[in-house]
């Protein structure tokens, strides 16, 4: 479509646009909304970026298409007084907390009230109070303060392929929630946290570590220390009047100083080790042709996202642990050598909210301790600077400390979307050149660069690298590799478009040009850096000798830095206890009533166990229950029967498993 | 229920079965039809049906349920179940034919006095006839009734008449006749331009012109296209496309399967409402016979054309009745609507262009084409030509299901169709007409001053009302407008699918205020928030629902705005509908001074000696008229004097 579009009276080019509120921005006019999001599908259901279209009907501009020769009014009495009523309505039923509210500075819905000048809502508030769902380690809601522009579900479903919330109820009861009122906490929720980025509220908001992160400060018994992830310098400032993307990795060191950490290392340093770990890991699997493509696994968000849904494609994510968690280790075998005693505890400053859920991983947690205490983010850390009283835009720059306090221009990338391929492709290619030259030559396989390739070449063999930001993408891309249309032998992927520097720990924007301005500055700190391949970082080498006591991939590299996945089909252990035995020592019987083992039977062998069990006598010595699939499906029905397992069972097979243990157990 | 089973029908074969059906039915001495719509099966019409059928037998009579086609000769009696006749009020009815005898409010007690006199000596039983409300006359048959005679039955004519579970009844009344000829003889351009021409406008509320509909859908280029049948019928009262689903299922698989070849559309959905479980299950067969008979599915008559058709249960939810909202609901999603452009027709199902009607629509589809569109612009007017059904309920005489010609005035409905309006003892009372509620919830309502108004989608809509599906009901002076506005508004409050700001919250807060002017918190500043609210709602609404959601009020407060103010301004319910609003006085002349009230009374508002008059205070009453039922000599009344 082209043509012009008047706008108040002045007259627009259609270029492109997909609605009138494009058209309108275009105008220099902020048109107000809390359900349009350009990278969403259109909503149309705040109902505040109304338009009167020419002369007579109004609607919404978000979701009328430009035409040529349209009449635009955005700013009568009509449309002004719609709007108030519409934000009214919405106050009504918000909880207003704001002056103790996390989002108090960075609310759209006080930010438009002000701006739409209310100031005596009309309406009471008639919504009742809803219970908060604080069962997740990384994420909390608050459904009083919804206000059900849906930018989260759709966030959650469209760009992340996941859809671990939706709208649940009808009229002034609709709610969104995951599934049958379940906490975030039990769903398949990645721990993104875009639902809080997007949240024009404080509805969705990342569980901050502050409160116990200051009692640790506080304590003079315990070393904090604390480690610093790439993305995270060139987003912090923000909340100080810098630009996005002004590095002040400088400034963040003394703030973390004044605030009172012992010590401040870069995560950027953990990077470097990933990236000799995983190139190791993945040159040895190209020599053996097995496991490959390689998947990255330093985002814990994709981590979660495959466990849950791609438990085949395990095998092939790096064992590496993410660079937080080989900080984490690393620090704390370091603390350990020096033989202080002293209790240490490990911050890692994180433009995620995954990393928050990370840290709880039992996979990642050494004699019962996590290897990081607190995932806090940018945004959180911002917040104790400002609690501080710290004039952070004014500070003089500090240094990290040593040994990890160094990293290169490779382990900076790390924050930028591609950076993890880059940094690699530069340890195992030919080197790059000093000022800004990439390794990599990244090319857009659909529009908006979700998913990217390039060509890459080693030991003569030519490589395709595929970098992938956003979920949904990644489901794309892990299903090509499946069915073998996708050729890949590298695959980067990052939950949050734009990477780390788009993370939900980042301060809240509501402007895209950010994230893009904040990769900029990722691509300054490392074409800026002088040593821009791990290769060349000089501590690398001395921490492998000095700590490891060896060489990449041995041993105790692999006890320090990799890690292990595990299928995550099913969230929860579901089962019905049938039978509860009485005495101490008991054999537990589990069998699948799953869909699959249903139909082959499971319900009969179940059924004649339970019989059996009764006039045999046994029920004192075992534990029956009903469990859901055991992803055996085609080898069903599947009976567990203490620690082993039957296939194809059948009553009898069972009973006679169950009698022999039931007599150990009885004479145990 | 009727087993016969047509398969793999050529065209020709339309002919003969009708022929062969008609001079079977033509050899069997009387059609005993027994109406089976909800309303009658509620009050026990399936007991009277078997009752029937166990005394004829018994009295050595010969019945069927099915018509043998080669042999009927000695029949006594052809007994059917039908879909709904429209009088529900009166049911369960029996008619019998030729004898041209109603009988309603049939019980399984009155069967062998039927059997023993209709059937035996050929009497007319009078106490089962209808009586005329007004002049207490005994009416022998439908042609007598003016509840009957005032109508215009066109898609209900065979509702009622025909046994829905026969397709060879359907077909023997000239059906999938003009299926056919939209299969073999007319271009998918020639029946969206006889559609256009017979001005048919959708029914479901919309009124949008139906060949228009299909020409646009006709025009999309997609590999697949789909056509819904809307029977996702929700308004409270309304019961239009039910009882055409359950009377006529095949009139609307005739006009979906002339509707798939105007518009190119290879399958079809029927989304009916889950709480119409009678009227899934008739349609369910309607389609399994219609399929065997090959009028459904590859090749339909041997013309080459595929239509598939399947039958989905609705999600019970009044928004899934939007086209937009039913689509993804048909999807498996949460039934809501989204914002338009583009339109179903354009992306509806699965991204494909999607025609959605209305069953009422559809129903009149067959007619049109196989009678022409000037046949069919004989009734109704110009803008909008043919006939509507409504559902007639209230305070009137004659409720149930009624067809007129649009431009029908309400007078004809209310007094001459309807029987006239009941009063607060329950007698025709003309006098007493306060109001009628069309088009439900989303409708508005109209007064005395509209009683000549011609009802068509135009004319209602100039005066703030809308034909909307069709529920009608009638209003006595007793009523309260408040408390009418309160009940609609409840309703579209609870049954908003949440999505925009202005209905979800809207709503809510629309409720709330009419709560405060019932519960007497209302002041004349509520009533104009109230207006300025509702008139935003309608305004800024992304969906029909909500667009239409505060008509009711809207409208009541434009003709009854006087009530409304002595709710807020007098804090005085005038009809004294409203307990907070309703002031209790005692009739000194009535009052023995009993002190039974006094002793009831549970804050002591009532003082008085015995045998003394006694009487209420008004600051201490709570108005729950505890003091109201303990008086024995109705002493006690609400309201002001």
């Amino acid at each position: 479509m082209s043509g012009f579009v008047t706008i108040d009276g002045i007259r627009v080019p259609i270029e492109g646009e997909k609605n009138l509120l494009a058209m309108c921005r275009k105008a220099h006019i902020d048109i107000p909304t809390f359900c349009y999001h350009s990278k969403l599908s259109t909503y149309g259901a705040c109902r505040l970026c109304l338009v009167e279209i020419n002369g007579k009907e109004i609607d919404a501009s978000c979701v009328v298409p430009p035409k040529d020769g349209m009449s635009i009014r955005t700013n009568t009495a009509k449309i002004r007084s719609m709007r108030r009523m519409n934000l009214e309505l919405l106050l009504a039923n918000h909880r207003q907390d704001c002056p103790t509210c996390d989002r108090s500075a960075s609310c759209k819905l006080r930010d438009l009230s002000a701006k739409m000048g209310i100031r005596e809502p009309r309406f009471r508030r008639l919504r009742e109070e809803r219970a908060k769902d604080e069962g997740s380690v990384a994420l909390i809601r608050d459904p009083n303060k919804c206000i059900l522009c849906g930018d989260c579900v759709r966030y959650c479903a469209e760009i992340q392929g996941v859809g671990a919330i939706d709208f649940a109820n009808r009229g002034a009861d609709v709610v969104v929630t995951p599934a049958f009122g379940k906490s975030l906490g039990e769903v398949d929720c990645v721990n993104c946290g875009q639902c809080a980025a997007v949240c024009p509220t404080a509805a969705i908001v990342p569980r901050s570590p502050v409160d116990r992160i200051w009692r640790d400060i506080d304590d003079s018994e315990t070393t904090v220390v604390a480690q610093i992830a790439p993305a995270v310098r060139v987003a912090l400032g923000e909340r100080f009047g810098l630009e996005p993307g002004a590095n002040s990795s400088g400034k963040i060191v003394t703030a973390l100083r004044m605030l009172g950490f012992d010590k401040v290392y870069d995560t950027a340093f953990g990077a470097d080790l990933t990236v000799v770990e995983e190139a190791g890991e993945f040159a040895s699997r190209l020599g053996e042709g097995k496991r490959l493509p390689i998947f990255t696994s330093c985002c814990p968000a994709w981590v979660k996202y495959a466990e849950q849904f791609f438990p085949e494609l395990l095998p092939n994510l790096s064992s590496c642990m993410s660079p937080q968690a080989m900080m984490g280790s690393i620090i704390r075998k370091d603390e350990a050598r020096g033989g202080s005693g002293r209790r240490v505890v490990v911050v890692s400053v994180m433009p995620c909210v995954a990393k928050k859920y990370e840290v709880s991983r039992p996979e990642l947690a050494r004699d019962g301790k996590p290897l990081v205490d607190y995932a806090l983010t940018t945004a959180e850390l911002a917040s104790m600077i400002e609690e501080a009283g710290i004039r952070f835009a004014d500070l003089p720059s500090g240094s990290m400390d040593m040994p990890f306090g160094f990293a290169t221009g490779a382990g900076m990338v790390f924050g930028d979307s591609g950076g993890v391929s880059e940094a690699v492709a530069r340890y195992v290619g030919a080197p790059v050149s000093p000022l800004n030259g990439r390794a990599l030559e990244l090319v857009d396989e659909i529009p908006g660069g979700g998913i990217r390739t390039a060509a890459l070449s080693v030991g003569g063999q030519n490589l395709t690298v595929v970098v992938v930001q956003g979920l949904s993408n990644a489901k794309a891309v892990a299903r090509g590799v499946l069915d073998g249309t996708r050729k890949a032998d590298i695959v980067e992927v990052m939950a949050c478009p734009g990477g780390c520097v788009g993370g939900a720990g980042q301060p809240i924007c509501h402007d895209p040009s950010v994230v893009a301005r904040r990769k900029s500055g990722m691509r300054d700190a490392d074409g800026a850096r002088e040593l821009r391949d791990t290769r060349d970082n000089p501590f690398v080498p001395k921490f492998y000798a000095d700590i490891l006591g060896g060489k990449p991939g041995g041993h105790e590299a692999h006890e320090l830095l990799h890690t292990h996945y595990a299928s995550k089909k099913r969230i929860q252990d579901t089962s019905i206890p049938l039978v509860r035995g009485g005495k101490a020592e008991k054999v537990a019987v589990k069998v699948c009533v799953g869909t699959s083992c249903f139909l082959r039977g499971s319900q009969a062998v179940l059924r004649d166990l339970l019989a059996a069990v009764e006039s045999e006598g046994l029920q004192d010595y075992v534990d029956v229950s009903a469990t859901f699939c055991s992803e055996r499906c085609d080898r069903g029905p599947t009976v567990h029967v203490g620690g082993d397992t039957i296939n194809k069972a059948d009553a009898a097979a069972v009973m006679d498993l169950v009698r022999r243990k039931a007599k150990q157990a009885a004479s145990a | 229920m009727p087993t016969a089973k047509l398969q793999r029908l050529q065209p020709g074969d339309l002919e003969t079965i009708s022929a062969d059906y008609q001079a079977a039915a033509k050899a069997v001495a009387r059609r005993v039809i027994v109406c089976g719509g909800t309303g009658c099966i509620a009050n026990g019409s399936m007991k009277v049906f078997e009752g029937l059928k166990a005394g004829l037998t018994a009295a050595g009579k010969k019945v069927t349920v099915e018509l043998d086609l080669h042999d009927c000769s000695g029949l006594d009696a052809h007994m059917s179940k039908t879909g709904c006749q429209g009088f529900c009020q009166v049911g369960p009815l029996v008619s019998i034919e030729p004898d041209g005898i109603l009988y309603t409010h049939v019980k399984p007690a009155d069967v062998a006095e039927i059997v023993d006199r209709t059937f035996g000596s050929g009497e007319v039983i009078d106490r089962l006839l209808y009586r005329d409300p007004v002049s207490g006359e005994h009416k022998r048959g439908k042609h007598e009734i003016d509840f009957y005679e005032r109508q215009d039955r066109r898609v209900m004519h065979d509702c009622g008449a025909i046994d829905p579970e026969d397709l060879r009844e359907y077909i023997a009344r000239g059906g999938y006749r003009a299926a056919r000829k939209a299969l073999f003889g007319l271009s998918p351009q020639d029946i969206c331009s006889i559609m256009k021409e017979s001005g048919l406008r959708g029914r479901g509320g919309g009124g949008f012109p139906t060949g228009k509909k299909w020409e646009l859908a006709l025009k999309q280029a997609a590999d697949t296209k789909y056509i819904i049948c809307n029977g996702d019928e929700g308004d409270p009262g309304a019961f239009m496309d039910r009882s055409v689903l359950e009377g006529n299922p095949h009139c609307v698989i005739e006009g979906m399967l002339i509707g798939a070849r105007a518009t190119g559309a290879t399958i079809g959905y029927v989304y009916v409402r889950a709480e119409y479980p009678l009227a899934v299950q008739r349609v369910r067969a309607a389609v399994a016979v219609a399929e065997e008979a090959g009028l459904l599915g590859k090749n339909i008559l041997g013309s080459g054309t595929d239509f598939d058709l399947r039958v989905m249960e609705g999600a019970g939810a009044f928004v899934c009745g939007e086209a937009s909202a039913m689509v993804s609901s048909i999807m498996g999603n949460r039934g809501m609507p989204r914002p338009k452009p583009p339109r179903t027709a354009e992306k509806g199902l699965w991204g494909m262009p999607t025609v959605v009607n209305n069953v009422e629509t559809l129903a009149q589809v067959a007619f049109i084409i196989d009678n022409g569109a000037a046949e069919y612009r004989r009734l109704g007017t110009a803008g909008s030509p043919g006939t509507k059904t409504y559902a007639l309920t209230g305070h009137v005489a004659n409720t149930g299901l009624i067809e007129v010609p649009f431009g029908a005035s309400l007078r004809r409905i209310v007094f001459d169709i309807g029987g006239g309006v009941l009063d607060k003892d329950g007698k025709p009372n003309n006098e007493a007409f306060k109001a009628v509620q069309i088009g439900g919830p989303s409708g508005g309502c109209l007064t005395k001053d509209h009683l000549d108004v011609p009802m068509d989608f135009d004319s209602l809509s100039d005066i703030g009302a809308m034909v909307g599906s069709g529920g009608l009901v009638v209003m006595n002076d007793e009523t309260c407008m408040v408390q009418v506005a309160r009940f609609f508004m409840q309703f579209t409050q609870r049954e908003s699918c949440g999505k925009c700001v202005p209905c979800r919250e809207g709503t809510q807060q629309i409720l709330a205020m009419i709560d405060d002017i019932i519960e007497g918190r209302g002041t004349l500043e509520t009533l104009d928030l109230l207006e300025e609210l509702c008139e935003n709602v309608a305004a800024s609404s992304l969906c029909g629902l909500g667009a239409s959601a505060p008509s009711p009020v809207l409208s009541m407060l434009k003709h009854f705005r006087p009530e409304f103010e002595a709710h807020v301004v007098d804090k005085r319910c005038p009809t004294c509908q409203c307990a907070a609003l309703s002031p209790l006085r005692i009739d000194p002349a009535l009052c023995k001074g009993c002190t039974a009230c006094v002793k009831k009374c549970p804050v002591g508002a009532i003082t008085g000696a015995p045998r003394q008059a006694h009487a209420i205070d008004p600051v201490t009453c709570i108005k729950c008229g505890a003091c109201v039922a303990s008086c024995k000599f109705n002493a006690i009344k609400k309201g002001s004097v």
